[in-house]
């Protein structure tokens, strides 16, 4: 056996991701859950759209948005929950101290989190964009480079929130994970993704402001109702989330730590 | 003894000491082993076996003291020698959805293994895993299931094999089996081993040095011989009770030389 063993691996990242390749190719329940849901939604806000199009004004404008919202929302929400699940898999099968006292790097290991999180947002999302062009008439991809912007940002956001429930969890044992299945939805009335911020109370703007995703939703409104692209705004979106990545990941190293200190990893569980 | 004047012990721990809140886990224990030497570690439930072995593998900081792994200390540096350890313990199981193969490949890979499929092979051979090694993880008898266990510890021939409890689960026959194995990779391997068993006899035969733990605390330190002769006693089961019952003191202090 060699005696050093290097800082990265592009091996040792593989070796998780063939591991979670693996799981998913064994579970059909697993592969539908993660279209599931999305489809159900998308069929809700479709005929929501349907429905308030006819009418005049403000309203139609608005439900003109709906799919597209749903979409980025979508993106936002499985892009973190699949990372969250890949990692809480490691939780439920016991497996955890396996990986923790392997030559797996911490940085290694967030890397395949990211990798299959992705993969699992787009195995959830990309049938459904096509479902919504089949029933609806709406073509998410038809928002081209705009939608690289978005998509970018919103993936950023989801692995700086799922680092940090992942923290959560080996931190406080499985005790912690609905944390990871509810905490998102914060985001939900804070990120203002169904109407523009302007509805929001004035103190609670810059509230917003401060979180990426409210700069997505708010250019995708633009885009679609203005048909103007808010450069500025997914800078800002950027920015921001070149800071909740940096924060995430001292959160997450600070967890780890505690969890070493707190002795959670020897025994996974609540 | 084991200690021998090899400047760079397998293990080393100088005041080890984990507080769990009020409650005290490891209370400042001190012991080097040697490489090449099989170490019995024993003590009832909550002696401070598994905390131990947590700390020397680098998942639980020790609230004081070190314990340094092939010169490296376990809190501070442990990616500088992890790829050289291994641990099989019951608190740990692999993908159950993942068959018996697909599980030692994903960890050879991630111990980077050179030659994967032989290695594997090799395994399946020396451990009898062949004829369910296409089978999900899951789905295995505890038998089976503590063999691949095994085998996964045993993926990156370990310089250091941690071992809690390996034969719990398995028949006489298979244990016996399991036990041979292990004499005989350590032989060929020159591996350090250090292993909890609440079997006695696994000890007996196994070891060649008896770390013993209550409360914390080593409590007596000495080659299974030196245990049996000092307590009068003809197994190493009766020394164990002694010890965790204060049923009788020892005819001569512990070794000092390895005991806290």
């Amino acid at each position: 056996m060699s005696t050093t063993s290097p800082a990265f691996s592009p091996r040792r990242v593989a070796a998780m991701v063939l591991r979670h390749f693996y799981l998913l190719r064994s579970s059909w329940p697993r592969l539908l859950e993660i279209v599931y849901w999305p489809a159900v939604q998308m069929t809700m806000w479709g005929f929501l759209q349907i429905g308030i199009a006819p009418q005049a004004g403000v309203l139609a404008q608005a439900a003109s948005t709906f799919l597209a919202a749903f979409l980025l929302w979508d993106i936002l929400f499985r892009g973190q929950l699949g990372f969250s699940m890949s990692f809480l898999e490691e939780m439920w099968s016991r497996n955890m101290p396996n990986l923790m006292i392997s030559p797996l790097r911490p940085l290694e290991f967030v890397l395949q989190l990211i990798v299959m999180g992705t993969v699992r947002m787009a195995i959830g999302l990309v049938p459904v964009t096509f479902l919504a062009i089949l029933f609806f008439g709406f073509n998410f991809w038809s928002l081209g480079f705009a939608l690289a912007a978005f998509f970018a940002n919103l993936l950023l956001t989801s692995w700086a929130v799922g680092m940090f429930c992942s923290g959560l969890v080996l931190r406080n044992g499985l005790g912690a994970e609905g944390l990871t299945w509810s905490l998102m939805f914060i985001f939900l009335p804070l990120t203002c993704v169904y109407y523009p911020v302007s509805t929001l109370p004035a103190w609670l703007q810059p509230i917003a402001w401060a979180l990426p995703p409210t700069s997505v939703f708010e250019g995708m409104r633009a885009l679609m109702l203005e048909q103007t692209f808010r450069a500025d705004l997914m800078v800002w979106a950027f920015a921001l989330n070149v800071l909740w990545i940096a924060a995430a990941s001292v959160a997450f190293t600070m967890l780890l730590n505690s969890a070493r200190r707190a002795g959670s990893l020897i025994q996974v569980g609540e | 003894m084991n200690k021998t004047a090899d400047p760079l012990p397998a293990v080393q721990a100088e005041q080890l000491t984990k507080h769990y809140g009020e409650t005290i886990a490891v209370a400042g224990i001190s012991f080097s082993l040697a490489q090449g030497s099989v170490t019995g570690l024993l003590g009832g439930n909550g002696a401070g076996k598994t905390t131990t072995i947590g700390m020397m593998m680098g998942l639980v900081a020790p609230t004081a003291g070190w314990v340094k792994v092939l010169g490296a200390d376990m809190e501070k540096e442990p990616y500088r020698v992890l790829h050289r350890i291994n641990l099989e313990s019951p608190y740990v199981d692999l993908p159950h959805r993942l068959t018996v193969r697909q599980n030692l490949l994903v960890f050879a890979m991630l111990y980077e293994v050179a030659d994967v499929a032989a290695r594997i092979a090799r395994l399946a051979a020396d451990l009898a895993l062949t004829e369910f090694i296409d089978r999900p993880a899951g789905k295995l008898s505890a038998g089976q299931k503590t063999r691949v266990a095994l085998a996964k510890a045993l993926i990156n021939e370990p310089e250091i094999l941690i071992l809690d409890e390996p034969t719990a689960s398995l028949d006489p026959d298979t244990a016996d089996w399991v036990r041979t194995h292990l004499e005989r990779y350590r032989e060929r391997r020159g591996a350090s081993i250090l292993l909890a068993s609440h079997n006695m006899s696994e000890v007996e035969r196994l070891c060649d040095r008896v770390i013993m733990m209550k409360l914390g605390q080593i409590v007596d330190d000495d080659t299974p011989e030196g245990l049996l002769a000092r307590y009068g006693r003809s197994t190493l089961e009766e020394v164990f009770l002694d010890v965790a019952r204060n049923r009788r003191q020892p005819a001569d202090e512990p070794a000092k030389e390895a005991a806290s």
